[in-house]
């Protein structure tokens, strides 16, 4: 493993697998660099999709920024299907086999489909998560359907709600839990979000399901919600999730399964018993990785930040030669989500938080920072429209400060902590 | 040209405004909107904004000879 990697190939062209590619020219890597993609786009960017690409906003081409000396070759549309560590190849849709001595893994996620098969297939139903979807969804949209129906309660669904608020489309938005978007902002702020929703037009139902949809001709017509109410519409958008790419790594030995594929701290990837598979590491929302934030917890992070920041540490290790020279992967998750004109942003991990203090600002403004606590400890920062603030508090999860910050501070004599 | 800006970074100084009006936009308070893939005949406006982020968050790249306004 001391050798210098004279062929490196990163499976999955996309944020982090570009990423990557700019790491490792970064880094003076001079030899032969292969981007596998099974779309047929060079990389591009997702998060605009379903603002302002859906919405028709500038142009639809979100192709990602690529040095122009890069250097890279892309075999783009096809997908690799087969990876074999012991003779170190990966093996494409049409039976090519790329030889490698370095291979990142950042194949991803996709739109969890409808679960319904016959239902999924009806015109009319969507998903979105790629370039394709986006373009599909927005012509459907710029033609003004009656009624939009959207699944899920997650940012997805919200950001897509927006946008059709933006076109002046009546839309539903169906969240299954009580609380809008709680498994990432608390119940605080996602209810916070949802009262916005509300106001700006959104149908929101909460602790709501669909029963059954009906189609005439293959076309949707209309859905019956679980409490019997029928709602007509020709136009559902299932943003119910995401499933991991990782089935092309049946068979490899690698400790792969729905919740992503494990690595350990400096990328690498592992093989079901746990051991160090030479040469392979992964990166992106398909890694899943001890998090030092988080007493080493495993996770997978699908996020824009720690697609960039992990491949970067990936592409450092790839060319490290062994593992004194490797740097850990210590990425703090951050995200941002963009709704009804409100810019929501996040850092640190909320899962588990027991507490909640705003520290800038108010919930009634709706201008504020959030701190949240887990047993004592500061975790997770959010902001709405006070992004400049948030970096402030980076630190304090870091070193996972006492929480709740100075209580009945002379400036802060409104602190209240409260329930996430 | 490409254009990506980290939103995590962006803080909306909106000096990206100023420099480039007709490639970035304010939705609200702080959601920057902005034209991912501008016209060539733009990248000074682009370099200007580039330049102007206090907190470095745009990358723009002219685009490689071979796809030029290509809309792939």
């Amino acid at each position: 493993m001391t050798t210098s990697p004279e062929r490196i190939v990163i499976v999955g062209a996309s944020l982090a697998g570009l990423a990557a590619a700019h790491g490792l020219r970064a880094r003076g890597f001079a030899g032969r660099l292969t981007l596998i993609g099974d779309e047929p786009h060079l990389p591009y960017d997702r998060p605009p999709l379903s603002k302002q690409v859906l919405r028709g906003l500038y142009s639809a081409d979100t192709t990602l920024p690529r040095h122009p000396d890069l250097g890279a070759e892309f075999r783009l549309g096809l997908p690799a299907t087969r990876l074999d560590p012991e003779e170190r190849f990966v093996e494409l849709g049409d039976g090519s086999r790329l030889p490698y001595d370095r291979l990142l893994i950042a194949t991803g996620t996709r739109a969890r489909p409808w679960p319904k098969p016959e239902e999924a297939a009806l015109d009319g139903l969507y998903t979105l998560r790629g370039r394709d979807d986006a373009q599909r969804l927005g012509q459907r949209l710029q033609a003004k359907p009656g009624r939009v129906v959207l699944v899920g309660g997650g940012f997805i669904g919200f950001e897509v709600a927006s946008t059709c608020r933006d076109l002046d489309i009546p839309v539903t938005l169906l969240v299954r839990d009580a609380t809008p978007l709680a498994a990432a902002l608390g119940a605080q702020l996602g209810g916070l979000i949802g009262e916005v929703a509300r106001e700006k037009g959104v149908d929101l139902r909460l602790a709501s399901e669909i029963e059954r949809m009906e189609a005439e001709g293959g076309r949707l017509t209309a859905v019956t919600l679980k409490d019997g109410e029928r709602i007509e519409t020709d136009c559902l958008v299932a943003a119910i999730g995401t499933l991991r790419n990782v089935e092309w790594l049946d068979g490899s030995g690698l400790a792969a399964d729905a919740k992503g594929l494990r690595c350990d701290a400096f990328c690498r990837a592992l093989r079901r018993d746990g051991s160090v598979v030479q040469g392979v590491f992964a990166a992106g929302d398909v890694a899943r990785w001890p998090n030092p934030h988080d007493d080493d917890a495993l996770v997978a992070v699908e996020h824009w930040g720690n697609a960039r920041a992990q491949a970067e540490t990936a592409a450092g290790n790839m060319l490290a030669g062994d593992a004194s020279a490797m740097r850990r992967h210590d990425h703090l998750p951050d995200f941002w989500s963009q709704q009804f004109g409100l810019t929501i942003k996040l850092v640190g991990l909320t899962d588990g938080a027991d507490a909640f203090a705003v520290v800038h600002g108010s919930l009634e403004e709706r201008r504020l920072v959030a701190v949240f606590g887990k047993e004592g400890r500061t975790v997770a920062a959010a902001s709405i429209d006070s992004a400049r603030w948030l970096p402030a508090y980076k630190a304090a999860i870091r070193e996972r400060a006492p929480f709740p910050p100075i209580e009945e501070a002379v400036d802060q004599p409104r602190l209240r902590v409260q329930e996430p | 040209m490409k254009v990506v800006v980290d939103l995590n970074r962006c803080q909306a100084y909106a000096q990206c405004l100023y420099a480039a009006p007709g490639h970035f936009a304010l939705h609200g308070k702080e959601a920057l909107v902005y034209d991912p893939a501008p016209d060539e005949s733009a990248r000074g406006e682009i370099e200007r904004a580039v330049h102007a982020c206090p907190v470095r968050a745009i990358t723009a790249v002219s685009d490689a000879p071979d796809e030029t306004g290509a809309a792939r």
